[in-house]
């Protein structure tokens, strides 16, 4: 059954996306469930236990996603319409590898000089700017951040060793 | 008259809100708070929630007065963004925009731009006032009334907006369910209140901390919609919006003809904002009312005033009616307002019917500040749009990465963690996956939110009650209640139910579509 559209191949199904997403859920209400058991889900003698709640809510997830589960493993027609197609899954790995790579450079570089590497980056990449355009977006926006957040709020970001270098 | 004596006393502390306001530094935030929601509000992928929360961590250093009422005018300013990327380039900056685009692009199309903007701003701000003035009337009469509840009546009300996601959203039951769980789940993790034992943890000191619901707004909402804008491969093309005095007043003065319009829409939103219905069907459902009764109903679609004005006062009255239930409950009408209540609680406020007897200054500050907020706003957004329209042509090659540091740097600014970095990348995910299978995100956050409350309010119940759940029974006022909540949530059973009956009584053979 192939009806993807013509620029581009389905990479997975609806139908497989719904049956994942509500295995997962079940797995996290098995998750709490148990941990609830572990802390106790019934009536201590002060009261109801830690796990008395959150038993409940997992109890409630576990039968909701087997509900949506059994839908969908029944229902054969979500097979024909693409969850996510090839050229939309390059586009949105584009936005997500680029912010991944970000996040753990923040860890090492600090969030500044990340953010610099980071707009310069996807501007190149993605947009194919020319450095004229990418020095002054990927240097003022960090810039402007500094000074709202560190001088102005007074709200500390990570830092990295350059910024160590300049003092701060 | 105790109604009088209660509305003059309501006035009496109003025009004390407006005393808190002469304070410069107030109306100088109260301005870049619009500046800086309008802003939020014609970002693709920064919505007001998420922007609330970005911008949360700022207000830290500053008065509790003061943080609130830059927050909620970076609300308001949102509310009016919203429109002008609905009219100028049919791109809806929020859901509740959408109906707003029917008629709205199509005026800009025609050459209309200005007179489509003045209408929508003045309509949501019409919509807002009247929504204010309800609060302003009705919030202290439900906080009074309020005081006189138990834990079994909170518990119930929490139920009541919990059950009414079930009821009234379009997604599946079962998803709003799974997503609501979700919520609740991750608001248990970490250490338990009341017993002081550590709950999913997993032995991890990071997870002690548990799950910032403000983490999770600017995942789900800012990275998730980021990945949605960009799978759309979104090109914007939108239209040019000449604002000047002459087109101001021209469309002012034909504006009074929608009167039953704006009026009509106004009262719909205040209604659904109140209860959890939100914004969003608020503005549709006036849309068809305003077009069902309509002399010029085929013009609908094709750039009708009134079809900007009729979604447009809806969504403001309910995204402004929503911080009713928050102030005088502290259960919040929509995510934005989460994030509202979340602040109040940072801040070591408590929503709920003692903040009107404790925190009166607080409240009637921000009540005026609504007042003078939206004023500001219409200030702000007739004089700006081209600005603003500017801004959306920026290529989301350039805006995308930006986006993403600006909502890393809020993640990072809630507790000062690298990890919730990480955790909102994931949550972006989350959100991304969720939204194309529609799992609900809001009944997630305001789960995420609520969560504590809501199982504490249950536990006391319960421990009154020594485990008997006939306590949510006990009087006519919880009953009716719980009853009510029951209701909307067996509401696609019972819906279902009626429809098949409905249709073999016509004798029809169509299937009813299983939803």
């Amino acid at each position: 059954m192939e009806h993807g559209t013509q620029n581009s191949d389905p990479v997975v199904s609806n139908r497989t996306m719904e049956i994942v997403v509500a295995g997962l859920f079940a797995l996290v209400a098995l998750v709490v469930m148990a941990d609830s058991i572990r802390v106790g889900n019934g009536w201590g003698s002060d009261g109801p236990k830690a796990g008395y709640f959150p038993f409940y809510v997992g109890l409630i997830m576990l039968v909701s996603s087997l509900a949506t589960l059994t839908v969908n493993l029944w229902r054969h027609s979500g097979e024909r319409t693409a969850f996510v197609e090839k050229h939309q899954l390059a586009l949105v790995l584009k936005v997500l590898v680029p912010s991944a790579v970000f996040v753990i450079l923040t860890a090492f570089l600090g969030i500044y000089l990340s953010a610099v590497l980071f707009i310069a980056f996807f501007m190149h990449w993605v947009g194919k700017y020319p450095l004229k355009t990418i020095l002054p977006v990927a240097i003022l926006v960090p810039a402007g951040l500094f000074v709202m957040f560190e001088i102005w709020f007074l709200v500390p970001l990570p830092k990295g060793p350059v910024e160590t270098m300049f003092g701060f | 008259m105790p109604e009088r004596e209660g509305n003059l006393e309501a006035l009496g502390s109003l025009i004390h809100g407006f005393g808190v306001l002469a304070d410069p530094m107030n109306i100088a935030y109260m301005f870049i708070g619009i500046t800086l929601g309008v802003l939020i509000g014609v970002l693709p992928g920064l919505g007001g929630a998420n922007g609330v929360a970005i911008l949360l961590p700022l207000t830290f250093s500053m008065s509790p007065t003061s943080a609130i009422i830059m927050l909620s005018c970076i609300y308001w300013g949102a509310l009016f963004g919203g429109a002008i990327t609905s009219v100028l380039f049919n791109i809806p900056g929020e859901p509740w925009s959408v109906a707003t685009t029917f008629d709205g692009h199509p005026m800009a199309q025609k050459g209309h731009a200005g007179e489509a903007l003045t209408a929508a701003f003045t309509s949501s701000f019409f919509g807002a006032f009247v929504a204010v003035l309800l609060i302003t009337f009705l919030a202290p009469v439900i906080a009074g009334f309020a005081l006189r509840f138990g834990p079994a009546e909170f518990f119930a009300v929490q139920l009541l907006t919990f059950c009414s996601f079930v009821g009234m959203g379009s997604e599946s039951p079962f998803k709003v369910l799974c997503a609501m769980m979700l919520g609740f789940a991750l608001a248990a993790v970490g250490l338990d209140s009341v017993t002081g034992e550590l709950r999913m943890t997993f032995g991890s000191v990071e997870m002690l901390r548990g799950f910032d619901f403000l983490i999770a707004v600017i995942g789900l909402f800012g990275i998730g919609e980021i990945l949605l804008t960009m799978e759309e491969g979104l090109a914007f093309k939108g239209k040019s919006a000449k604002i000047n005095a002459k087109v101001v007043w021209e469309t002012w003065k034909s504006l009074p003809r929608y009167w039953v319009t704006a009026i009509r829409g106004s009262i719909v939103g205040c209604w659904m904002g109140i209860t959890p219905g939100g914004a969003t069907p608020a503005s549709f459902m006036s849309y068809g009312l305003a077009k069902r009764f309509s002399k010029n109903r085929q013009n609908f679609g094709n750039g009708e005033v009134e079809g900007v004005v009729a979604p447009e006062t809806a969504a403001h009255a309910a995204g402004t009616s929503a911080l009713l239930p928050m102030l005088t409950l502290g259960i919040p009408g929509s995510p934005t307002a989460a994030v509202l209540l979340g602040g109040l609680l940072i801040w070591g406020l408590q929503p709920g019917p003692l903040l009107f007897v404790e925190q009166k200054e607080f409240v009637w500050g921000l009540i005026a500040s609504m007042y003078l907020g939206n004023i500001a706003g219409l200030i702000v957004v007739l004089t700006t749009v081209p600005v603003f329209a500017s801004i959306l042509r920026i290529p989301f090659s350039i805006i995308a990465p930006v986006i993403v540091v600006i909502c890393a740097v809020g993640a990072y600014t809630v507790h000062n963690a690298f990890l919730d970095i990480v955790m909102m990348l994931v949550f972006g995910v989350v959100g991304y996956v969720f939204k194309k299978l529609s799992y609900p995100l809001a009944p997630l956050v305001l789960a995420l939110v609520l969560g504590d409350m809501a199982e504490s309010s249950f536990r006391q119940a319960m421990l009154v009650s020594q485990g008997d759940l006939a306590i949510f029974w006990s009087n006519p006022l919880v009953g009716s209640i719980v009853t009510l909540a029951l209701v909307m949530l067996f509401w696609p059973v019972l819906s279902a139910l009626l429809r098949k009956r409905q249709s073999r009584q016509d004798g029809g053979t169509q299937v009813i579509p299983v939803k």
